[in-house]
């Protein structure tokens, strides 16, 4: 079943189109990874679908239902599309807990009661029960971008969006972080990813996409991306990536 | 060749408690110099006895001492009524300053003409017109006295200030923490309540707190429009005794709350800075 599909995504900033009508489809429970140099659109795209960036054409279905309709509410869509970025963006002022029973509270109207018990579950699912009541500042980079996810997943999305999620990361903690990545995909959830651990793309993806210029332009399972890849720009930037 | 020595001091610790002394000498000397050059110099001018005993008398100091006590305490009145106000109208304003729906345009107007109306009339200018002014209507008892109106005064100016840094305030929270509050599915009103604003808040605490001491100060221009608080008082002892002495007592009286208020600012200041390195 198609989860997210985009269809001719065209994002400009002035002059310069970041997306230059990208076509993509996403299928339940499948991870796709994107991949590309700096400035090729993948973070812009993911802005886009989470409607953090209107599109100036194209348009972006989640479950079939267009999404990129220009003066709807956006709210009800980003509350079915969990998003964490690179620098993690954790609430400073409030606890962990409370940075992920937020929105929940605000959005769904839920009560802490109620929610306590279930947002609890989700970090002690991801060994994150003992930091609960800390705040960011006192947090290690790795597991304050574990708590991003938690927050995210506490919305209970359908779709998860990971822009760089470890760019900002010293390596020993990148693992960490991506071990969540693949708890999640066991779960089933749909997740699209920009990246740049390349190893982890050719290990979890389903689906790898190579973006460049600000279009999709070669995508396929890893093997056959990592393995064989077609376009010469494709090879020229693999070759680069995993010197 | 290099030898570990004897105190178990390394040479850096060693050199650095040297310059360390060398250091403490130099600015005792500079010091006691400056302060020496002051009691001895300062006498020596033609007219210091006439300052010393019209300013520095110590009985117009004693006689009026207590009584300028009593008048700062309208000055703590005064201001303990605004300060609350003015964070509140301060608030508001800066908020109105940035609302985006188009039915609330008009609000965006009133806010930005309040603030450049307010930040650009001096604060006796506006105490007195509004102090003056408004009791001019004929109003009836409770409702002409300049403690009101010029009370009104002060907030109406401080209100202007005060919502600026609250605007830097809000400026100064990264876009990043918006993006991600959206992306949760928070309204832009609930970002701003939930996210933006207690950062923003906190971020500017040093900087309110400079307006505070400043307030704290001005409220001594109501004397102007009548209330007897410290300055007024002063100057009714000037008038009785013919002798400044009184105005040094009111300054004491000011730094003595002031001077530690500033140090705090500072130090909350100072600490920002680090948490922010």
């Amino acid at each position: 079943m198609e989860k997210l599909v985009l269809e001719g995504v065209v994002k400009r900033f002035g002059n310069k189109a970041v997306c230059d009508g990208i076509d993509l489809v996403v299928k339940a429970g499948q991870m796709v990874c994107l991949i590309g140099a700096s400035g090729a659109g993948k973070s812009t795209l993911l802005r886009c679908v989470n409607l953090l960036e209107p599109i100036e054409d194209g348009a972006i279905y989640l479950d079939g239902e267009d999404i990129s309709v220009p003066g709807l509410n956006p709210q009800n869509v980003r509350a079915r599309i969990g998003m964490v970025f690179q620098s993690y963006n954790l609430f400073p002022h409030m606890t962990a807990l409370d940075n992920a029973m937020l929105a929940p509270r605000r959005v769904h109207g839920r009560t802490r009661g109620e929610l306590v018990p279930e947002v609890s579950e989700l970090f002690e699912r991801f060994g994150l029960s003992e930091h609960m009541a800390q705040y960011p500042d006192q947090l290690s980079g790795g597991q304050q971008q574990r708590v991003a996810i938690v927050r995210a997943l506490a919305m209970r999305p359908e779709v998860m969006l990971f822009d760089e999620i470890t760019s900002a990361l010293d390596p020993q903690l990148v693992g960490e972080v991506l071990d969540v990545l693949v708890t999640l995909k066991h779960q089933g959830m749909t997740m699209v990813l920009a990246t740049h651990e390349m190893g982890f793309a050719a290990e979890a993806a389903d689906k790898v996409c190579f973006l460049h210029n600000g279009r999709v332009l070669e995508e396929g399972t890893p093997q056959d991306m990592f393995g064989a890849p077609k376009k010469p720009e494709t090879r020229a930037f693999l070759a680069r990536a995993l010197k | 060749m290099f030898r570990p020595s004897a105190t178990g001091l390394t040479r850096r610790e060693r050199y650095e408690a040297q310059q360390r002394r060398r250091a403490l000498i130099v600015a005792s000397a500079s010091t006691a110099g400056v302060v020496a050059a002051l009691v001895v110099l300062v006498p020596l001018a033609p007219g210091w006895d006439k300052v010393r005993n019209s300013f520095f008398n110590a009985e117009v100091f004693a006689k009026s001492f207590p009584k300028l006590l009593e008048a700062f305490w309208v000055n703590v009145m005064i201001f303990a009524w605004c300060a609350p106000a003015i964070a509140v109208l301060g608030l508001l304003i800066a908020l109105a300053r940035d609302v985006k729906s188009p039915a609330l345009f008009p609000l965006r107007i009133f806010g930005a003409a309040f603030t450049d109306i307010f930040r650009g009339v001096p604060v006796i200018l506006t105490v007195y017109l509004i102090g003056f002014g408004i009791p001019g209507l004929g109003l009836p008892r409770p409702w002409n006295s300049p403690y009101i109106w010029g009370s009104l005064a002060l907030i109406l100016t401080y209100s202007a200030y005060v919502a600026e840094i609250f605007r830097a305030g809000i400026d100064s929270v990264h876009h990043s923490q918006r993006a991600a509050a959206l992306s949760l599915g928070l309204s832009e009103r609930q970002v701003m309540r939930d996210v933006v604003l207690p950062q923003a808040v906190r971020n500017v605490v040093p900087s309110q707190m400079n307006m505070l001491i400043a307030l704290q100060k001005d409220v001594s221009l109501l004397s102007f429009i009548g209330p007897v608080e410290i300055f007024r008082q002063a100057g009714v002892f000037k008038s009785l005794l013919a002798n400044f002495t009184p105005y040094v007592g009111a300054a004491l009286i000011f730094l003595v709350v002031t001077i530690p208020a500033t140090r705090y600012a500072d130090h909350l200041m100072a600490r920002q800075m680090r948490d922010r390195r």
